[in-house]
């Protein structure tokens, strides 16, 4: 990756592109058949603009409903959310999400993907150069005109990565994006992961249940109870990036938050 | 199996000439071909028909092109397109031939029911301009309806899958009305219209809307909320979600619709041409039978397959291209 060591020294990227976001006493519900199945309880915090902040937590417990609630898809049933004291009423191209599953449109190439939100803002023609960037940041030059039924899962996903960046996000919002890879793939994604973040200054939510990666990649792990979620814990990690899971401080860390995961 | 590695590049050039492949079984289909053709110069007809010699040659005009194709080798790409029908290739011939001694040579399958392969090549050399004048109706009747039929139904169906209102209006009707096949409707629709032309259209477009309205509608209606999500975060308007979304998404479904509307466009076509039309090959063959012309008939049978079946081969050929980027495609 060549590439980002050059986007390393852009001068336009800096600590003010990120958003900062604020979560005041937030609710939510989901109606079932059976009823009311609530997901989140009483959350709140707050995230300085260019962090980079794990919402860790068990499969199931309501963090991935939380982005959805940062991107504008979904309105809490109680409670405010706002990105740079503005609260959120809608979806918006400064606030991107990226799910599990690439998502990417089959019947499109992934150039074609790549433009999507430069072609729903209508600026797809002024910015064409900007496809070919991203391309080559997230290493898929290569595969421009290839159809994601023929990307391997690590290709897929890096497409949808650059799907967002194409956009210039100003908070990046992570669902598990690499819970589906496999081991060796999942490393090398999670290292250009922290290489793009700290060329583009955007403020980082990555929602995971795996305590490395949440370890390795945030400033601040907030740590989430069983549904309906609440936050247990908030964790800053004060080690230097790149960071070495062999650190014994990493290991301390990782111990610390385990054992306050265990079951009681 | 060393010893074969090690003389193959000291060979004589030669030897490639004599050691080329020889298409056998294509080499058998001609001479199979040029059997059933020599039969049917050598046994006389039981009573002889105007076109025997001319189903003769026939016979061996198609055993030349096989013969030197087999025998130029299986290097050609043309052999290579034939060579996955050549069990066909040499199967036809003995039908054709069982076929005619079973008619013309010996009667054991009586007339006028069974006419010989040689009288419906007749029915083609004497009756054609009949023949052709027949498909070009059908064609004209058939397609207008055809593309009207889906331009409606695929509008109907995204808005039916798209909107909630048009959802519970549309809904009902399609599933109360759409299984009523066309056919039923043609009574009314003879009275309803100025002429059958105009009632036939009708008809067939209606035959082809309700499958394309509710496939389009069904798979407007199963895309992945992910690809909605994905665009609005991007800022995409509600035309773009339609457009560019909803619609590419749907296609695989419209195409389902689009073929199972030509099918019924067929059965509606043929039995408005037998009812009211005058013309096109439904016509020709409910003429045939009045004048128990059998032969026409099977030879108006045998077209029309050849229509419908090309039509239908045309349709997934148009599908193949705009859905390239499926992944493990059902083909046809």
């Amino acid at each position: 990756m060549t590439a980002l060591e050059q986007t390393l020294d852009v001068p336009s990227a800096s600590s003010a592109h990120g958003l900062s976001v604020q979560v005041r006493r937030v609710s939510h519900a989901f109606a079932t058949k059976t009823g009311q199945l609530p997901v989140l309880d009483d959350v709140s915090f707050t995230i300085e603009a260019g962090e980079f902040v794990a919402l860790l937590g068990p499969s199931g417990c309501g963090k991935s409903t939380l982005l959805r609630l940062l991107s504008g898809l979904d309105a809490p049933r109680e409670g405010k959310i706002g990105a740079d004291g503005v609260r959120i009423t809608g979806p918006d191209p400064s606030r991107l999400l990226v799910f599990q599953d690439p998502t990417l449109y089959p019947w499109r190439s992934v150039r074609q993907n790549l433009a999507v939100g430069l072609e729903t803002r209508g600026v797809l023609k002024a910015q064409k150069g900007r496809v070919d960037e991203i391309l080559r940041l997230v290493g898929l030059e290569a595969f421009a005109d290839a159809l994601p039924h023929e990307l391997s899962g690590g290709m897929a996903q890096r497409a949808a990565l650059g799907r967002v960046l194409v956009n210039d996000p100003r908070l990046l919002l992570l669902d598990e994006p690499l819970g589906k890879l496999d081991a060796l793939t999942r490393m090398t994604l999670q290292e250009e992961l922290l290489k793009i973040w700290q060329a583009r200054r955007f403020t980082s939510v990555l929602v995971t249940h795996d305590v490395e990666e949440a370890l390795l990649l945030a400033q601040r792990i907030l740590v989430f109870s069983d549904r309906p979620a609440r936050i247990i814990r908030e964790l800053a990690v004060p080690l230097d990036y790149p960071r070495r899971r062999d650190d014994p401080a990493f290991v301390a860390l990782r111990q610390e938050i385990l054992s306050g995961l265990a079951p009681h | 199996m060393t010893g074969i590695d090690v003389a193959r590049p000291t060979a004589p050039p030669l030897a490639r000439w004599t050691v080329a492949p020889i298409w056998s079984e294509g080499l058998a289909a001609a001479l199979v071909w040029i059997g059933a053709g020599a039969l049917t110069l050598a046994w006389p007809d039981l009573t002889p028909w105007a076109r025997t010699g001319l189903w003769a040659l026939f016979q061996f005009a198609l055993a030349a092109p096989l013969l030197a194709l087999s025998l130029a080798g299986a290097s050609w790409t043309l052999t290579g397109r034939l060579k996955p029908a050549g069990r066909w290739l040499i199967a036809l011939p003995l039908a054709l031939s069982a076929w005619q001694v079973l008619t013309a040579k010996t009667g054991i399958l009586p007339l006028p029911f069974f006419p010989p392969p040689q009288s419906i090549l007749e029915v083609y050399t004497d009756d054609a301009g009949r023949l052709v004048e027949s498909v070009v109706h059908s064609l004209a009747l058939l397609l207008p309806g055809y593309f009207a039929g889906a331009l409606f139904g695929f509008a109907i169906g995204v808005a039916v899958g798209w909107s909630k209102t048009a959802s519970y209006w549309g809904h009902p009707i399609l599933r109360f009305v759409g299984p009523l096949p066309a056919t039923a409707w043609l009574p009314v629709a003879f009275f309803f219209f100025p002429g059958a032309r105009s009632a036939s259209t009708f008809l067939i477009g209606l035959s082809t809307l309700f499958p394309v309205a509710v496939l389009t509608a069904s798979g407007v209606g199963s895309v992945l909320s992910g690809y909605y999500d994905i665009a609005r975060t991007l800022g995409a308007s509600r035309s773009f979600l339609i457009r560019k979304v909803a619609v590419p998404a749907a296609l695989p479904h419209v195409f389902v619709g689009l073929f199972m509307g030509l099918g019924a466009s067929f059965a509606v076509l043929i039995v408005a041409e037998m009812m009211g039309v005058k013309a096109g090959l439904g016509w020709y063959l409910q003429w045939a039978q009045g004048w128990a012309a059998y032969a026409n008939l099977y030879g108006a049978l045998i077209i029309m397959a050849l229509l419908f079946s090309g039509l239908i081969a045309l349709l997934f050929a148009v599908r193949d291209r705009v859905l390239a980027w499926q992944k493990g495609m059902v083909r046809w």
